[in-house]
C-alpha cells in the first residue's frame, strides 16, 4: 500500500483560518525562532492583516507628499495633526468601517464613529465635527434602504448621544455598492498645540493601564475576519465579528482622557482600535522601542471564561490604553472614577532583552510562563509588505457604451429632474449644530464652514471650511485623473469658503488587492492623488486603505475618498453659500470640455459607463482656487454691521429668503457653487433651490455641455459681472456671462425650462418617499 | 451679594450640550459653572439649567436614570423655593421624570431624530425664560431630538392652556408634540421645559440670535434671584 501523504496536521493550518497564508507563517516562525503559540498566531493574525498593516498599499502609500510646514504630525500616528495659528492645532483622520457596515448597518457605521472620534482625542485633541461620506446600492433595492436607514440611523445614534455634531459627507448611491456599501467616517478635533501627546509607551517601568469598557467577546478578528476578506452573499454569519458600541462610555472616556492630558498625567495614550490590545500594547511599545508586560488576567472582562488569547484580540469597543508613571497612578484613578470610567493597571513598560530586542510579554497571571513572547516591533512594523502584480485593465473596467455618441435627449429638463437629490433627509437626522461652531451647515455650501472654537481653546476669529469629496464614476474611467480631479474638487471646495487649503486625508477604498487591475487602479489613483496635491500644495497628513471591496467575486469601482482641511484667516461674517442674489448676473468661472465620460448624466440616466474622462489642466486649477479664495475671503472681514450680523439676517431667512446668505451687501460674490456631479444642470438647479429664485442661462450649447462634469468651473451670482470678469482675467482665469437671476423658473435656453418649485419638490422629495416608506412598512 | 447672577449648569453622564449652554449663559451676564451630578447641595446658586445630551445614556427612557442623581434633590428645593431652572432638550426629559413638570416627552412622530432650525411662536410671557417677550412674538430656535413629542392627558393640557403654561408653540409640527407644543412651564413659571436650545441660537453669524431674548430673559429672572436673596 503506497503511503499517503501527510496529512498536515491541525497546528499546520489554523494559521489559515485566522486569514495567514503559508509564507507569512514562515515568517513568524522565523521572527520567533520557533512555533508560535495559538495566542501568538492569532496576534500576528490581527496585526499583519490587510486593515492594520497596510501590507499591499504601503509601498505606493510613500508616494504621496506629506511635508508641509504648518504639519505637526503627519502619517502614521493616530491622526494629522497641523498647526492653524493662534496656538490652536487641528487633529483629522478618516477611516473605514465598510465591511462592518455591510454586515449590521447600524452597529457597523456606529463604532466606526467612536473609533473615529478615539483616534482623535487620543491625540489631545477635543473632537469637534464627524463627516461621513456614504455610497450605498440604489433606492430602488430594498436591501440597499435597509443599509442607508440602518447607517444614517447608527451615524445619529452614535455621534449625537457622544457629543460630536457630525456637519457634512456626501451620498453617492449606485448599483456598484449594492454588495458592498461604503461607509467612511471623518472626525476632526481642535487642541492648544501644548496638548498634543503621541502615543509613545515611554519610560521603563511605567505603568499600563486600560481605560473604559471592559473586555468581552465581540468583535474577535473583525480587522483579519471582516475587513481583509471580500464578501459572498452568506455574510450574516459574520454578524458576530461585528462590535457594539456605547456612545455613552466613550463620551465618558473623552472627558476623562481629556482631563488626564490636560494636567499631564499621562506618558503616552492610544485608543484601542482593530485588533485590539494586541494592537494597542505593540505599537505604543514599538514607538518607543521599548517592551512590555501584559496580564492578560488583569483586564476587566464582561464573561468569565475568556481566554487570554480573546482578551488579547476582542476588538471590544470604548477602550484607551494609558502609559502613566507609577507616582501618578493615584491621580490617575482619582480622575477617572470622577467620570466614572474603569481603569486598571494591566501591564507596565519593560527595556529591551539582554539581546537587544524589546519583547511584549502577555502572561495569564503574575507568574507563570508567557502565553505570548514576541518582538513588539514585529507585531506592528514586521508585516510582509507587498509589491502585487498590476496591469491595467484588459478593457473590461471602462468597457461600455460611449455617452458621447447618445442623440440629444427630447426632454434635457426631465432628467435633469432624476439627477437631483437633496440630501437633507440625511443631515436632518444628525446633530449639526453642537458647540455653536456651525457656520454653514452640510449641504449649504460647497464647503462647510466652523469656527475655530472649543471648549477649552483660546478664542481666535480664525474659522475652518471642510470638504469630503469622492466620484467613482470618474476613477473608474481614468482612476489618475479621476483621483487627481477629485482632490481639485475638495481643494476648489473650500477655497469656496474662503479658505485656503491646509492639509488633507484620504480613505482609498478598492477591490480586492489579489486582483492585477485593482491594484492598477490603486497605483493609479495614489499618482493621480499625489500630482494634485504636489500642484495643489496641499500635504497629505493620514489616510485609510480599504481593500476586499468586493461582492461574489465582483470588485466595487475604485472609490478613492478625500477630505481636504481649510483655513479661514479671519471671519467676522459668514460666506456666501450656494445660492442667487436677486437681480444678479450669472458668471462661469472656467472652460467647459464637452465630455461625457463618467458624468452621472451617463452613468446614472443612460447606463453609458464608457467614453473618455475630461482632462484635468492643474496649473489652471491652481489659478482658479487662488482667485476665488481671494474673491471669498475679502468679504469675511467686514464690513461690520452688514446684515449678517444683526438681527436683519434672521428676519430675511424667517421671510423664506435664504438668498445668498452671508455675504454683506454690496459684496462682489453673493453665492457661488463649483460645478461637479450632474455638470452645470444640477448646479444650476441646486443654486435656484437653495435660494428659492428663478434665472435664465444662455448660450449653453446642447446637453453635453449642459451635463459634461470637466472639472475647474465655479457659478458666481454677482451684481457686478463686469468687475468680477475683470478680476478674473487679471487672475488668468476664463470667464463669461452665463445669464441672470430673475424670475421663479429655471430656464436654459433651448435645453431647460422648469418652476423652481417642482424642482425643489422633486430633489426634496426623492430621499423621504424611499426611505421613510421602508420606515412606515416595517 | 452682589455681581453676576450665578447659574448651576448641572452635568449627568451623558450630557453633551454644558459647554454650549455656559458658554451662552456667559454672553448674557451670568457666571455659569458646571456641577456634577453627584453634588448634593447647589447652595450660592440663582438658578440652574439642565442641559441637553443624553444624561445616563438615555438607557430605560430619557430622564429616567437621571431622577435619581444626587443632585436632584437640590435641584427640587431650588425649584421649590422660586428660583429659576430650566431645562432644556434632555433637561425637559429629566424635569418631566422627576415630576417638576407635568406630561411626558416620547419618540418624534416621524420616528427619526431631528436636527433642524425652526420658527417657534412665543405663546406666555408669564415664565422666566419669556418674560418681557411679546405673546405671538416669532423666534427661529434649533430644535435636536428624537423624544420631543410633548404628550399629556387632555385634563393637564386644558390646566397648561388655560392657566397659560403653555410657554413655546412650534409654527410648524417638527414631531408630532400635542397642541404643538414645544415648552411648558410649572404653575409659578419659575421652572421651564424647553425642547428647542435656545443656547445654539445666540450668534447670527450661526443662523440665528433669538434664543439670546430667551437666555437674556432667564439671566434677568436670576438677577433679580440675587437681588432679592441680597435683601433677605
Amino acid at each position: 500500500m503506497p503511503e499517503k501523504p501527510a496529512i498536515p496536521s491541525e497546528a499546520d493550518t489554523r494559521h489559515r483560518s485566522l486569514g495567514l497564508s503559508d509564507a507569512e507563517l514562515e515568517m513568524i516562525v522565523e521572527v520567533l525562532g520557533r512555533s508560535p503559540s495559538d495566542v501568538e498566531l492569532a496576534m500576528y493574525s490581527v496585526m499583519w492583516s490587510e486593515h492594520c498593516s497596510y501590507k499591499s498599499s504601503r509601498v505606493h502609500l510613500s508616494r504621496l507628499p506629506t511635508e508641509g510646514d504648518h504639519v505637526l504630525v503627519g502619517p502614521g500616528e493616530n491622526a494629522g495633526v497641523v498647526d492653524v495659528g493662534d496656538g490652536i492645532a487641528v487633529a483629522l483622520r478618516i477611516e473605514s468601517h465598510n465591511h462592518p457596515s455591510a454586515v449590521e448597518p447600524y452597529q457597523g457605521a456606529a463604532t466606526g464613529v467612536g473609533g473615529i472620534i478615539r483616534d482623535i482625542f487620543t491625540m489631545g485633541a477635543r473632537p469637534i465635527a464627524l463627516m461621513d461620506p456614504l455610497f450605498i446600492g440604489p433606492l430602488d433595492d430594498p436591501h440597499s434602504r435597509y443599509i442607508l436607514d440602518g447607517v444614517v440611523r447608527g451615524i445619529a445614534g452614535y455621534g449625537n448621544a457622544v457629543g460630536v455634531p457630525t456637519v457634512g459627507g456626501q451620498l453617492t448611491l449606485s448599483e456598484v455598492y449594492s454588495g458592498n456599501p461604503l461607509v467612511n467616517v471623518f472626525c476632526l478635533g481642535v487642541l492648544p498645540i501644548e496638548r498634543l501627546v503621541l502615543s509613545a509607551a515611554s519610560g521603563i517601568g511605567n505603568l499600563a493601564m486600560l481605560l473604559g469598557s471592559r473586555t468581552g467577546r465581540d468583535g474577535i478578528g473583525g480587522v483579519s475576519v471582516l475587513a481583509s476578506a471580500g464578501f459572498r452573499h452568506d455574510d450574516a454569519g459574520k454578524r458576530p465579528s461585528v462590535q457594539i458600541g456605547d456612545p455613552f462610555e466613550e463620551k465618558r472616556l473623552i472627558e476623562a482622557c481629556l482631563e488626564l492630558l490636560d494636567r499631564h498625567l499621562a506618558v503616552g495614550i492610544q485608543d484601542l482600535g482593530g485588533a485590539g490590545l494586541a494592537c494597542a500594547t505593540s505599537e505604543t511599545a514599538a514607538r518607543a522601542g521599548l517592551g512590555m508586560e501584559v496580564d492578560a488576567a488583569a483586564v476587566p472582562r464582561r464573561e468569565p471564561g475568556m481566554t487570554a488569547l480573546e482578551v488579547m484580540t476582542s476588538e471590544s469597543q470604548e477602550r484607551m490604553l494609558a502609559i502613566v508613571t507609577p507616582g501618578d497612578l493615584e491621580q490617575v484613578q482619582q480622575v477617572c472614577a470622577r467620570f466614572e470610567v474603569e481603569a486598571t493597571v494591566i501591564g507596565r513598560v519593560t527595556a529591551p532583552d539582554g539581546d537587544g530586542v524589546a519583547r511584549l510579554r502577555v502572561r495569564e497571571a503574575h507568574s507563570g510562563r508567557p502565553v505570548a513572547e514576541l518582538p513588539a516591533a514585529s507585531l506592528s512594523d514586521g508585516a510582509p509588505r507587498y509589491r502585487r502584480p498590476m496591469s491595467p485593465p484588459d478593457g473590461s473596467f471602462s468597457a461600455g457604451e460611449d455617452p458621447d455618441r447618445l442623440p440629444q435627449p427630447s426632454n434635457c429638463g426631465a432628467d435633469l429632474l432624476d439627477l437631483l437629490g437633496d440630501p437633507q433627509w440625511v443631515y436632518r437626522q444628525y446633530d449639526h449644530q453642537l458647540f455653536a461652531n456651525t457656520i454653514v451647515g452640510p449641504g449649504e455650501g460647497d464647503a462647510t464652514v466652523l469656527r475655530l472654537a472649543g471648549p477649552g481653546i483660546p478664542t481666535t476669529s480664525r474659522a475652518l471650511a471642510l470638504s469630503t469629496d469622492a466620484n467613482p464614476g470618474w476613477c473608474r474611467l481614468d482612476p489618475r485623473v479621476g483621483t487627481a480631479a477629485t482632490v481639485a474638487e475638495s481643494v476648489l471646495n473650500v477655497a469656496c469658503a474662503g479658505s485656503r487649503a491646509l492639509a488633507l486625508v484620504n480613505c482609498l477604498n478598492f477591490g480586492n488587492p489579489e486582483h492585477p487591475e485593482v491594484m492598477w487602479q490603486l497605483s493609479a489613483a495614489i499618482d493621480g492623488m499625489a500630482e494634485a496635491c504636489r500642484e495643489l500644495s496641499v500635504p497629505v497628513v493620514g489616510g485609510n486603505v480599504s481593500l476586499y471591496n468586493e461582492h461574489d467575486g465582483i470588485d466595487i469601482e475604485p472609490t478613492p475618498v478625500v477630505a481636504v482641511l481649510g483655513l479661514i484667516d479671519e471671519l467676522v461674517v459668514a460666506p456666501p453659500r450656494i445660492g442667487l442674489g436677486g437681480g444678479d448676473s450669472l458668471v462661469l468661472l472656467g472652460v467647459t470640455e464637452t465630455l461625457l465620460g463618467g458624468s452621472s448624466w451617463a452613468r446614472d440616466l443612460h447606463r453609458a459607463r464608457g467614453g473618455r474622462l475630461f482632462s484635468l489642466d492643474l496649473a489652471a486649477h491652481r489659478r482658479l482656487v487662488g482667485l476665488v479664495r481671494s474673491l471669498v475671503a475679502v468679504q469675511l472681514v467686514g464690513p461690520p454691521g452688514t446684515a449678517a450680523g444683526t438681527a436683519a439676517g434672521t428676519a430675511a431667512r424667517r421671510a423664506g429668503r435664504a438668498g445668498a446668505g452671508g455675504g454683506s451687501p454690496g459684496a462682489l460674490v453673493s453665492g457661488l457653487h463649483d460645478v461637479s456631479a450632474g455638470g452645470l444642470a444640477v448646479a444650476l438647479a441646486e443654486l435656484s433651490v437653495a435660494s428659492g429664485l428663478g434665472l435664465t442661462a444662455s448660450g449653453v450649447a446642447g446637453h453635453r455641455e449642459l451635463f459634461s462634469e470637466s472639472s475647474s468651473r465655479v457659478v458666481v451670482s454677482t451684481p457686478e459681472p463686469a468687475l468680477l470678469l475683470r478680476r478674473a482675467e487679471e487672475a488668468g482665469v476664463p470667464g463669461a456671462v452665463l445669464g441672470a437671476v430673475g424670475g421663479d423658473r429655471l430656464v436654459i435656453d433651448g435645453l431647460v425650462d422648469l418652476a423652481v418649485s417642482e424642482l425643489a419638490e422633486r430633489s426634496r422629495a426623492r430621499l423621504p418617499e424611499a426611505l421613510d416608506g421602508l420606515a412606515a412598512k416595517s | 451679594m452682589s455681581g453676576r447672577p450665578a447659574v448651576a449648569v448641572v452635568v449627568f453622564p451623558g450630557s453633551n450640550c454644558e459647554f454650549d449652554v455656559a458658554a451662552a449663559l456667559g454672553s448674557v451676564g451670568c457666571r455659569a459653572e458646571l456641577v456634577w451630578h453627584r453634588e448634593g447641595s447647589l447652595a450660592g446658586f440663582d438658578a440652574a439649567v439642565i442641559p441637553g445630551g443624553f444624561a445616563h445614556g438615555d438607557y430605560l427612557r430619557p430622564g429616567a436614570i437621571a431622577r435619581f442623581s444626587p443632585v436632584m434633590a437640590a435641584v427640587g428645593e431650588l425649584a421649590a423655593s422660586g428660583a429659576p431652572l430650566l431645562g432644556i432638550c434632555n433637561g425637559f426629559q429629566v424635569l418631566t421624570e422627576a415630576g417638576l413638570l407635568p406630561g411626558a416627552l416620547a419618540r418624534n412622530a416621524g420616528l427619526r431624530f431631528v436636527c433642524e432650525t425652526v420658527d417657534c411662536v412665543v405663546e406666555s410671557s408669564e415664565s422666566v425664560l419669556t418674560a418681557g417677550l411679546a405673546p405671538g412674538s416669532v423666534l427661529r430656535l434649533p430644535i435636536n431630538h428624537f423624544e420631543g413629542r410633548y404628550c399629556c392627558d387632555e385634563m393637564t393640557l386644558h390646566r397648561l392652556e388655560s392657566s397659560r403654561r403653555v410657554v413655546l408653540r412650534y409654527a410648524g409640527d417638527p414631531n408630532g408634540s400635542i397642541a404643538r407644543i414645544a415648552a411648558i412651564s410649572n404653575d409659578a413659571g419659575n421652572v421651564v421645559g424647553c425642547m428647542p436650545h435656545p443656547e445654539r441660537a445666540v450668534d447670527e453669524l450661526l443662523g440665528s440670535s433669538d434664543g439670546r431674548q430667551l437666555l437674556e430673559s432667564f439671566a434677568a429672572a436670576a438677577a433679580r434671584r440675587r437681588a432679592s436673596a441680597a435683601f433677605a
